[in-house]
């Protein structure tokens, strides 16, 4: 196979979708918390401000997501058609609450009525739950692997991703956004509202140290396969443990007030915590159940070298461009929200 | 129903529904960049508040736009799993390439649009919106090229057989540089723009009417003539070049544009009729050896037609020629609306002339017609193939998924989608009927800034006190 810099191209085709995925998780991931959070604020003025936290940015965010799914369409189809077709349910869900995300912060504020918005307010908060579990669910099963047989189709039923240990990971993935989301909002607020959602951070964060040690707890019982990279390559095992290090970390970080800190330590833990996946699979992307034969790795499964060559320089191109002006939007809209007449 | 029907129902209904959104946002996208250009070069504040009106319009629209976007690109891989695995080296680079260069730029400038107006100067907030509009275009670019791959396939081959099949790509430019794409995207984009333009025409004509913002919205009105007579215009041009490489690159596609069933024989043009595939006739009014005219300009020329293809390998022929009917005959009428009326502008005359005032209010309606029917046409005249003498739609399906499932996620979209125009409709009445005011929120929905209240013991020098303390923050 044509390598590039040592590594093949279907290698590094790997790296960019695993790239623009954690890109999604640590970027959308803290709108999708502040969603998950929203309700716990109670004033027409909190909410506000937690809206317009995320009101010129989320949007960017999500493209992420799309490029993801145009990554992988484009370096792995035949994993793009066996798992989106294997997880119908789920992602038909997923779709209709990024739907409802995206109108309930386009509608809210377009009429004063208290009950239009703490509609929207609940449709909003709902829906980042939903996106947040469903993405949790469908990797949790890709971690365990899928009934794929040697036409590589998915030999499931429809409630196949209904189980235990997907629910966990959906639970823990809710939890890391919603503690990540918390944190963003601790950037973007001050005064009362600042010191309100210091205590939500440290509820999330409670809840995300103990979903994440039972996580981690159920994965070295119930997915041994996932340790036999980690085991040949002991030094891999600093990935887990410096995630270990991050998640116990956060709290100090708050307590000495470097918000942005523990902002960019949860943000990292998000992605450590895919890097891990990633590593434990590779080059494996979707394991079978059946037999081991049938696994899709990232061999038997990508697009031609060609066509991976000429993503790549896509690729090159295209996503620094994106990171740049995405950086300046950010810069553009850093510190605490102040509301105007412009704002939701 | 079976999978295969579902499926290209659940398809046609979410494209279909999407694509309402996308070509006013193109559309209304280079109608921005020419009211804020205007603002930047006169510094007359009226056209700040046009394009602060219709920037808000533009978000609820592009809002819409993206919300229903994602669904197409997650359902190449849930209803059509064959199909992806069997275009995904070509078609996925495409709709790669659209994500990354056009949906990042626009959505990226977005919220400068929305939210910029105090923090960046004005110039950068007009930067943004070029941006924005040239977004929305290079979207429109990858995903017309993507769709014309489908329609006339160039640069590939074929590697493998059976199950494991698929097209790879040989040839990156030809690929992007396929016969079909240069005609259709010009097709596609000034239809936008013509869809973009009849809103800013439709709004401007009703304040217009009821004299309301009379001043702005003829200036607003003058802009989108220009761009929609323009835009007419070239659509003559591009519907014939399109029409043209249809008859070279997808013959039975043209036939069934006219209903041409003769193998080989000069074919007439129709101006309207209604097709018998029984008798194999059309019944109408035509123009006799009119295509072979247009297409070689000579009457007697020979067109093949339908019954040089094998029954199975035709698209459904009544209901492509009704629509492909219906979106020239609203092509001709735009064209003669927006001529007639710059021609009474020219003679100072078009804003007494109320009665074709009012017709413009309801034309908004026609581009988007016209943009629907030409979508139909087109996909339903490429049938029976996903990918033209390539793939058949039948052999595309996700075989994983059953027919309960795709009952299920259609009655949902149904019931979305049906909500979700509903709010529009009623949220786009009502910003139109406040206007291009000054203040979009009224002063008891506007909340004081935070910032204000100033709280020194809770603010964020001391935000480590214990959770006791602060219990009286629970109500925020």
């Amino acid at each position: 196979m044509m390598t590039f810099l040592g590594l093949d191209l279907a290698v590094w085709w790997f790296l960019v979708v695993g790239a623009v995925f954690t890109g999604y998780a640590v970027l959308d991931g803290f709108d999708l918390g502040a969603g998950a959070v929203h309700l716990l604020l109670r004033k027409e003025e909190s909410r506000r401000i937690a809206l317009n936290a995320i009101g010129p940015v989320w949007d960017g965010n999500e493209v992420w997501l799309v490029i993801g799914g145009g990554t992988l369409f484009a370096g792995f189809p035949v994993v793009y058609g066996t798992v989106f077709s294997a997880f119908y349910v789920p992602f038909m869900l997923f779709l209709v609450a990024l739907i409802f995300r995206a109108i309930s912060i386009e509608f809210r504020s377009k009429e004063p009525m208290a009950w239009w918005r703490s509609l929207w307010d609940g449709s909003y908060s709902v829906a980042s739950v939903v996106i947040a579990l469903s993405l949790g669910v469908v990797l949790g099963n890709l971690i365990q692997g899928l009934p794929v047989g040697a036409d590589r189709e998915f030999h499931g039923n429809w409630l196949t991703f209904l189980n235990p240990y997907a629910l966990l990971v959906g639970a823990t993935t809710a939890a890391l956004f919603a503690q990540h989301g918390a944190v963003y909002l601790l950037l973007k607020t001050e005064n009362r509202l600042f010191a309100r959602l210091t205590l939500i951070v440290r509820q999330t964060l409670r809840v995300f140290t103990g979903l994440y040690l039972l996580l981690s707890a159920a994965t070295l019982w119930h997915v041994p396969h996932m340790l036999t990279v980690f085991r040949a390559q002991p030094w891999l095992f600093a990935v887990p443990l410096l995630t270990l290090a991050l998640v116990l970390s956060i709290g100090r970080l708050i307590r000495r007030r470097r918000y942005f800190a523990a902002f960019l330590c949860s943000g990292s833990i998000a992605a450590l915590l895919l890097l891990t996946v990633a590593a434990g699979l590779f080059p494996v992307l979707v394991r079978s159940t059946l037999n081991p034969a049938w696994n899709l790795t990232i061999y038997n499964s990508a697009s031609s070298e060609k066509s991976l060559g000429i993503m790549l320089t896509i690729a090159a191109i295209g996503i620094p461009l994106v990171a740049t002006y995405t950086g300046f939007v950010f810069w553009v809209f850093r510190g605490k929200v102040r509301l105007d007449e412009a704002s939701y | 129903m079976s999978v295969e029907i579902l499926s290209r129902i659940q398809f046609a209904f979410t494209v279909a529904f999407h694509y309402i959104y996308p070509p006013l946002s193109i559309g209304l996208g280079v109608v921005l960049v020419l009211l804020e250009g205007q603002y930047l070069r006169t510094r007359n504040p009226m056209y700040e508040r046009l394009t602060r009106f219709w920037i808000r319009i533009f978000a609820l629209i592009f809002g819409i736009g993206v919300a229903t976007g994602i669904v197409m690109e997650f359902e190449f891989g849930t209803n059509w799993a064959t199909y992806s695995r069997y275009v995904g080296d070509i078609f996925g680079s495409a709709l790669a390439a659209e994500g990354i260069f056009a949906f990042a730029l626009e959505s990226g400038f977005l919220g400068i649009l929305l939210f910029g107006w105090n923090r960046v100067p004005s110039w950068v907030h007009f930067l943004s919106t070029v941006m924005v509009a040239l977004g929305s275009m290079f979207s429109a670019v990858w995903i017309v090229v993507a769709n014309s791959w489908q329609q006339t396939p160039a640069g590939f081959h074929i590697v493998g057989a059976g199950l494991t099949a698929r097209a790879e790509v040989t040839d990156f430019w030809a690929m992007v540089f396929n016969p079909s794409s240069v005609d259709r995207l010009s097709h596609v984009l000034i239809g936008s723009l013509l869809a973009g333009s009849f809103l800013v025409l439709s709004v401007s004509a009703w304040y217009v009417l009821n004299g309301r913002f009379v001043e702005s919205s003829k200036a607003a009105f003058r802009i989108a003539l220009l761009v929609a007579t323009l835009s007419g215009l070239g659509q003559l041009f591009t519907g014939h070049r399109s029409a043209e490489g249809v008859s070279v690159n997808q013959p039975a596609k043209l036939a069934a544009f006219e209903g041409h069933y003769p193998a080989s024989a000069p074919a007439d043009l129709y101006l309207l009729g209604w097709v018998d595939n029984k008798t194999q006739t059309v019944k109408g009014l035509a123009l006799p050896g009119g295509l072979s005219i247009l297409l070689h300009q000579d009457p007697q020329a020979p067109v093949k037609g339908l019954r040089s293809f094998r029954p199975e390998d035709r698209p459904p022929v009544n209901f492509v020629f009704q629509t492909y009917h219906l979106m020239v005959a609203i092509g001709m009428a735009l064209i003669g609306l927006t001529l007639l009326a710059s021609w009474l502008l020219w003679r100072g005359r078009l804003w007494q002339t109320r009665w074709l005032l009012a017709v413009f209010v309801g034309a908004v309606l026609l581009p988007q017609l016209a943009n629907q029917l030409g979508w139909y046409s087109a996909e339903v005249g490429r049938q029976p193939w996903v990918v033209y003498g390539l793939l058949r739609t039948s052999d595309a399906l996700s075989k994983a998924v059953t027919a309960g499932q795709v009952w299920f996620s259609l009655i949902l979209f149904t019931l979305v989608y049906a909500l979700l125009f509903a709010l529009f409709l009623y949220l786009l009445t009502k910003k139109i009927q406040h206007g291009p005011d000054e203040h979009e929120l009224s002063e008891a929905d506007h909340l004081s800034p935070a910032s204000k209240r100033h709280n020194p013991a809770m603010s964020h020098e001391a935000p480590g006190a214990p959770a006791a303390d602060l219990a009286h923050v629970s109500d925020l």
